[in-house]
C-alpha cells in the first residue's frame, strides 16, 4: 500500500512526514512525498531546496519511498492528483495555525484536502513548544 | 565655485520635508524594484511618468533619482541571495557573491555591497558636480552640425557597442527612429505615419510608448512564463562586515569607481563593461586568486562600486547634453520633455536649480539607501515571495491609468496594447529594448538638430562636416564600426597564411 504525505519545509510539514513514517512502518507501507508549489513567486519557502529534499531523503531510508516536487496551478490538486496516480490508501496532511488576516486573504490546501480526497486524511499538527 | 553655490542651493531645494519625503518613496521603491528581477527602474519611472502632471518638477526628479539610485542597491541583493540578478548591472556581482552566501559569508557580500556602492556612489555624485557644468558650458557653443554628430553617436554607440548582436541592436533603433517620426512635420505640417488616423497626428505620447514597452511588454513576456520552480534563496540576518573584509573591500571599491564612472559618462559605456573590466582586474590583483569563484570579496566589492559610479556617470551626458545612454536616463528625458523643459547643454542656464537640486538628491539619497538597506537586507529578500500575478496585475493596472491619463483617450489605451505586443515580440526575439527607447526620444531632437544645420547652410550636406568637433565625433563612430571588423580581420590572417 502508498501514503502520501502533502509535505511543506516547515514545522507543519516534518510532523506529517514524521508520522507518516512511523505509520509507513507500521503498515510496511510505501511513502510517496508531495512538495507541490505554484510556481508563481520567485521564491517559496515552502517548497523544498535541495538540501532540504535530501534531508527528507535521508529521514526516509529507513522505508519504500518516493519524492515528487510538481508546480501547478493548485497545490491541492497536484497533491490529489498523486493520491489517485499513486492508488494511496491514506493521505497525511500537516495543518498550521493560521491568522485571522491570513484566512481572509488565503485559502487553505489543507482544507481542501480534507474536504476532497477520496481517501482517508490524517491531519497531524506540529508539537506546541 | 558657482557650482559649489548651485550645489548648495540644490540641498536647500532637496532637504525641504516635502522632497525629502520624496527622496524617501523615491529609494524604497527603488530598492524594491531592484530587487524584483525583471521589474527595473526604468519601468517604475515610466509607470510614474503620470504624477509629473501634478507634481513640482524638482519633487518629481527628486523621486526618480531616489529610483534610479535604489534600483543599483537593490539588484545586488538578488544577485548574491539568488544568483538572479535583479538588473544587468549587477549580473558579475552574482558571480562570486551567490558563493559567498553559499559558503555562509551572505552579510558580507551585501555589507561590502552596499557600502561599496555608497562609497562609489557619492564619489561619482562628486565628479559629476565636478564635470557636468564644464561640459555643458563647451557644448553651448556648439553648433547644430557637431549636436547632430554627437547625438548620432550617442545612437550608434547604444545600438552597436552595448547588446550582444548588432543586427537585432539597429532593427531596435530603426523601430524607435520611426515611431518617433509619427505625426505632423513641424517644419512642413505634412502628416507622416498617421495612416490616414486623425488621432496619430500630434505623434505618439512618450509616456504610452515607455510604459507599454518597459511594463506590458515585460507583464506580457512574465505571463507567458508565469510558473517556474521557484529558486533558492539564502536566508541571510543583517548585513556586516569585519576588520578582515574592510582591508580587503576599500581598495576595489576605489577602483570600481575609477572604472565605472567613465564609462558611465560615455555615450555608450553602461554598467556592464566595467563591473566585467573591475571584476577582471580583482581577480588580477587579489592576493589570494585562488579564492575567486569560490566567494571572493574584492569580486563583489569592485564590480559593485563599478556599477554606482556607472549610474553617477551617465548622468554627466543626461544633465550636460541631453544624451540618455540607458534607459532609465531615457525615461527621466522624457520626464523633462513633459515638463515642457528642452534637455540640452543650456539645461544647467535655464533650469539650474532643478538640476541641482537632482544632484543634491542624489547625495541625500545615497546616504539614504545606506541606512535602508543595511539594516533592512533580510526584508528585502522577502519581497522574493510576491506571487507574480499580484505584481504584475499592479503593473498592468497602473500602466493603463498612466497611458489614459496622458490624454484621456481610449486610443491611448489601445496604442498601449499595441506597442505593448511589440515588447513581447521584443523580448521573444532577442531585440534589445533600450535602442528602441532612445531611437524615440532622441529621433525627433536629431531631426531638428540636422534641419536646422541643413537651414543655416543652404540645404547643402557639406555644412555637417563643417565644424571639428563634429569632424572628430564622426570618426569615432568610424573607428566605432572598423574597430570591431579590423579585429575580425586580423584574427582571420594568421589562419590563412
Amino acid at each position: 500500500m502508498v501514503i502520501v504525505v502533502a509535505y511543506s519545509s516547515d514545522p507543519s510539514g516534518k510532523a506529517a512526514l514524521s508520522f507518516a513514517i512511523a505509520e509507513a512502518k507500521f503498515r510496511s507501507a510505501k511513502v510517496v512525498v508531495v512538495n507541490a508549489s505554484r510556481g508563481d513567486a520567485l521564491v517559496d519557502p515552502r517548497f523544498a531546496t535541495t538540501a532540504g529534499i535530501r534531508e527528507v531523503d535521508a529521514e526516509l531510508a529507513a522505508v519504500e519511498h518516493e519524492i515528487t516536487q510538481p508546480i501547478g496551478l493548485d497545490v491541492a490538486d497536484l497533491v490529489l492528483q498523486e493520491v489517485e496516480r499513486t492508488g494511496a490508501e491514506l493521505l497525511v496532511v500537516g495543518l498550521r495555525h493560521r491568522t485571522p488576516v491570513g484566512k481572509l486573504i488565503m485559502g487553505s490546501v489543507s482544507q481542501r484536502l480534507l474536504l476532497d480526497c477520496p481517501v482517508p486524511v490524517f491531519a497531524v499538527r506540529p508539537a506546541r513548544d | 565655485m558657482d557650482a559649489l553655490n548651485g550645489l548648495m542651493d540644490g540641498f536647500a531645494t532637496a532637504l525641504t520635508p516635502m522632497n525629502l519625503l520624496y527622496a524617501c518613496i523615491g529609494v524604497i521603491l527603488g530598492t524594491a524594484v531592484g530587487v524584483l528581477p525583471g521589474i527595473g527602474p526604468a519601468m517604475t519611472v515610466a509607470l510614474l511618468l503620470p504624477i509629473t502632471y501634478n507634481v513640482e518638477p524638482a519633487s518629481a526628479f527628486i523621486m526618480f533619482a531616489g529610483i534610479y539610485y535604489g534600483g543599483m542597491y537593490g539588484g545586488s541583493t538578488t544577485s548574491i541571495l539568488l544568483n538572479t540578478p535583479g538588473e544587468s548591472s549587477s549580473v558579475i556581482t552574482a558571480l562570486e557573491g551567490n558563493k559567498m552566501a553559499k559558503a555562509g559569508r551572505a552579510a558580507q557580500a551585501l555589507a561590502t555591497a552596499a557600502i561599496g556602492s555608497f562609497v562609489a556612489g557619492s564619489i561619482g555624485t562628486a565628479l559629476l558636480v565636478a564635470f557636468a557644468p564644464s561640459i555643458a558650458n563647451l557644448a553651448v557653443k556648439l553648433g547644430a552640425p557637431s549636436y547632430f554628430a554627437i547625438m548620432l553617436l550617442a545612437l550608434v554607440a547604444v545600438t552597436a557597442v552595448l547588446g550582444a548582436s548588432k543586427l537585432r541592436g539597429f532593427i531596435a533603433l530603426f523601430l524607435g527612429l520611426a515611431i518617433g517620426l509619427v505625426g505632423i512635420d513641424g517644419l512642413t505640417g505634412q502628416n507622416r505615419l498617421t495612416l490616414g488616423m486623425p488621432l496619430l497626428s500630434d505623434g505618439i505620447d512618450i509616456v504610452v510608448i515607455a510604459v507599454a514597452i518597459f511594463a506590458i511588454g515585460e507583464a506580457l513576456w512574465v505571463a507567458a512564463h508565469l510558473r517556474r520552480r521557484p529558486a533558492e534563496v539564502i536566508p541571510v540576518g543583517r548585513p556586516w562586515m569585519g576588520k578582515e573584509d574592510w582591508k580587503r573591500s576599500w581598495m576595489p571599491w576605489l577602483r570600481g569607481t575609477a572604472y565605472g564612472f567613465p564609462f558611465g559618462a560615455l555615450p555608450a559605456g553602461g554598467a556592464e563593461l566595467p563591473t566585467f573590466l573591475s571584476y577582471v582586474t580583482e581577480r588580477k590583483l587579489a592576493k589570494k586568486p585562488e579564492e575567486f569563484g569560490h566567494g571572493a570579496i574584492e569580486g563583489v566589492a569592485g564590480p559593485e562600486a563599478a556599477n554606482n559610479a556607472s549610474a553617477a556617470g551617465t548622468l554627466v551626458p543626461m544633465l550636460s547634453l541631453g544624451l540618455p545612454t540607458n534607459a532609465t536616463a531615457a525615461v527621466m528625458l522624457a520626464a523633462m520633455t513633459g515638463y515642457g523643459i528642452q534637455p540640452g547643454p543650456a539645461l544647467f542656464e535655464e533650469h539650474g536649480d532643478l538640476v541641482w537640486a537632482l544632484i543634491a538628491s542624489l547625495f541625500i539619497g545615497n546616504a539614504l539607501l545606506l541606512v535602508l538597506n543595511l539594516p533592512l537586507a533580510p526584508l528585502w529578500a522577502k519581497l522574493l515571495r510576491t506571487p507574480r500575478p499580484y505584481l504584475y496585475a499592479g503593473i498592468l493596472f497602473f500602466a493603463s491609468l498612466g497611458a489614459y491619463a496622458v490624454n484621456l483617450q481610449w486610443f491611448d489605451l489601445a496604442l498601449l496594447l499595441f506597442f505593448g505586443l511589440l515588447g513581447l515580440l521584443m523580448r521573444r526575439f532577442g531585440l534589445p529594448t533600450l535602442p528602441l527607447i532612445i531611437g524615440v526620444i532622441l529621433g525627433p531632437r536629431l531631426e531638428i538638430q540636422l534641419r536646422q544645420a541643413l537651414q543655416l547652410g543652404e540645404g547643402k550636406w557639406s555644412t555637417l562636416f563643417s565644424e571639428p568637433v563634429a569632424v572628430i565625433v564622426y570618426v569615432v563612430i568610424v573607428l566605432l564600426f572598423a574597430a570591431p571588423l579590423s579585429s575580425r580581420l586580423i584574427r582571420r590572417t594568421p589562419k590563412e597564411a
